[in-house]
């Protein structure tokens, strides 16, 4: 019974990243290798904050959230942008994006190495037992679920009850009608990059708040939201908070009861049996 | 009685095609006889090496005669096909590895053809999984692979209570290391070219310029995919077993350190990915660059090395070798698209190579 609420309050705070992945893959279709990057990079200003002025981690969302979103648009602006100009073809921009998100996974860990040196950071907040059920759990771990739930919501929000929202799903659905219904798509797609690189350092945040980080870390989580949105169906954002459940418990259960370090070989598991049953994903359309 | 007699005669008809094919791979005009005895003459100076006398050079020579063999290896999949492999310190660790594991049971050369064989394994069961379809699951699957390898491997060092690492312990002067990879740099080259000319290497090519046609002309895409990246991680894992013995003290973060994958990746689209000598012209310069940043900003190195790679990515999309062709087609007076040179001359057309960089 622990291990199901565990797993599923990491599951609800990965449902965070694989939204913010599923903006960058989904709407502005790039495949961003150095998005766990992304995500440890706002881990570790949180840690910084929280070191240097003992800011609750809530705070320093607030003061991630618009740097990361910058740095990001910046990022799909002068990197991105010039690929996907002269990509002729969908396969051709994987690659080419694989190849440029791969070498900008490693300028960022050395930036971050650079910064702040290359020890695990962790620090200890609201590190409380909190009894729900008669068990206790993490207070941490439960503040970090609600942060991500309370985000969901509004992006979801915005995405289905604004004009702008709107429009990033008619460039996800398609970006040639799309451009005909006078959608600017470029900028549409460099919104849904930056948004996506903001909540991913939203997520890092959260997350920071019960796991340790090092500098090297980021492919795991990566690798993880790239398993959600996989699994959910690359543009079905129930897809993608159902796979995170499933693999927040997955996860959780490995961790339970083989070993703690084997959570990325979970991840795997649940990708090789996607991969096997259903390439499409949960939610997914079957192409033809 | 007639029916075993005609699939006699099959079989016969199925014989002499497969020699006429091996015959076609093989038969050598007069250019190719020139280029294999430039080739060999070039190993033979390489070779001169060890007798320098210098123990830096010769150290020196053996990263670049490793990264020849990793780059190399990697491009013969990589290159045609498009499809990134980012798992090749996960190959690289298995082999070294299984040697640092097996030394207090079995001789050294059994544990390279043994870490050869799990190589190729390993390969084939991840090729099976995610090859057959298309699209990016590959690339995100190797992505991951050597931090999956290396958690196991720490894992079940674990259970078994083991220590953190292993230590090997015999000595491979740095000599016979060297002519041992280079032995397999001529190997990896001459796979590369009877790969190259067979139909398996044709089959690959339209396989990177557009699979759905690959699939209509009726290949075999999921197989020959396969069998390129089986040969691919085959010699990385090779090339592991081989360099365990400079290590003398292996563990699971050293075996499958995501920069080996990095360094190779970058060594090959340094050179040029679509020609087989392409990733030398990569890896030498790389290698001593590498020397020079190590040795310069020993703390900034995985900046420098990103940084590196984009400019690669962006400024020269087709590597050192597109930059050669380019300037050697100008000189010519062509149009510079020389990029299509490795494919036979009526098929230019069909093969149209997608020659990243040149809209």
């Amino acid at each position: 019974m622990s291990v199901l609420i565990v797993g599923l309050l990491l599951g609800g705070t990965y449902a965070l990243i694989a939204m913010g992945l599923q903006l960058q893959y989904g709407v502005a279709r790039v495949m961003n290798l150095a998005y766990g990057e992304v995500i440890v990079a706002g881990a570790f200003a949180t840690f910084w904050f929280f070191a240097a002025a003992q800011a609750s981690p809530f705070l320093s969302i607030i003061g991630v959230v618009p740097v990361a979103f910058a740095v990001n648009w910046a990022v799909y602006r002068v990197l991105i942008l010039p690929l996907v100009r002269r990509a002729k073809s969908q396969g051709q921009l994987d690659v080419d994006s694989i190849l440029a998100t791969f070498g900008l996974s490693f300028i960022f860990i050395g930036i971050l190495l650079t910064v702040f040196g290359g020890e695990m950071l962790t620090y200890s907040y609201l590190a409380r037992p909190f009894v729900i059920l008669g068990e206790p759990y993490a207070l941490n771990r439960i503040a970090a679920f609600l942060g991500s739930a309370i985000l969901c919501a509004c992006l979801y929000g915005w995405l289905h009850w604004t004009r702008a929202g709107l429009s990033l799903r008619a460039v996800a659905v398609n970006p040639g009608a799309a451009a005909l219904v006078s959608i600017n798509v470029e900028r549409a797609s460099a919104m849904a990059f930056a948004l996506g690189g903001a909540v991913s350092a939203a997520g890092g945040s959260l997350l920071s708040m019960f796991l340790t980080f090092d500098a090297s870390v980021g492919v795991i989580f990566t690798l993880k939201a790239l398993v959600i949105v996989i699994l959910g169906g690359v543009s079905d954002i129930r897809g993608a908070i159902v796979a995170s459940f499933v693999l927040g418990l997955t996860e959780t259960f490995v961790a339970t009861f083989i070993d703690p370090g084997l959570t990325l070989a979970a991840a795997y598991m649940l990708f090789i049996i996607i991969l096997l049953v259903r390439p499409e994903g949960l939610f997914g359309r079957r192409s033809s | 009685m007639t029916g075993g007699e005609t699939t006699m005669r099959k079989d016969a008809g199925a014989l002499t095609r497969a020699a006429r094919t091996f015959r076609a791979t093989l038969a050598l005009t007069a250019r190719d006889k020139r280029h294999l005895a430039v080739a060999a003459l070039l190993f033979a100076a390489a070779s001169l090496l060890p007798f320098s006398g210098s123990g830096y050079w010769l150290s020196l020579g053996v990263s670049i005669a490793m990264f020849t063999v990793l780059a190399t290896s990697w491009t013969l999949f990589s290159g045609p096909t498009n499809y990134i492999s980012l798992a090749t310190a996960a190959f690289f660790g298995v082999g070294m590895y299984i040697v640092a594991a097996g030394l207090d049971y079995l001789p050294y050369p059994a544990l390279i053809v043994i870490a050869a064989i799990a190589g190729a394994l390993f390969a084939m069961i991840v090729g099976l999984a995610t090859l057959r379809i298309s699209g990016v699951y590959f690339v995100i699957f190797t992505l991951g692979l050597a931090e999956l390898v290396r958690q196991i491997v720490a894992w079940a060092q674990n259970v078994m209570g083991a220590s953190s690492g292993l230590y090997v312990l015999i000595t491979l002067p740095d000599q016979t290391l060297y002519w041992l990879l280079l032995m397999l740099a001529a190997v990896v080259f001459l796979v590369g070219w009877l790969i190259g000319r067979s139909r398996l290497g044709f089959a690959l090519r339209i396989i990177g310029n557009d699979e759905v046609v690959a699939v209509h002309v009726g290949i075999n895409t999921a197989r020959a995919k396969v069998v390129l990246f089986v040969i691919s991680s085959t010699f990385a894992s090779i090339t592991g077993a081989l360099l365990a013995p400079r290590w003398s003290y292996v563990e699971p973060s050293i075996a499958f350190s995501p920069f080996l994958t990095f360094e190779v990746v970058i060594m090959a689209l340094l050179g040029g990915v679509h020609r087989l000598w392409g990733p030398l012209l990569g890896v030498i310069p790389f290698t001593l660059l590498w020397e020079f940043i190590s040795a310069k900003f020993p703390a900034q190195t995985t900046l420098l090395l990103g940084v590196s790679f984009l400019l690669i990515v962006y400024v020269i999309p087709r590597g050192v070798v597109g930059l050669l062709e380019d300037l050697i087609g100008q000189r010519r007076g062509g149009s510079g698209s020389a990029g299509a040179g490795g494919t036979p001359g009526g098929l230019k057309a069909m093969l149209q190579w997608r020659k990243r960089g040149h809209a």
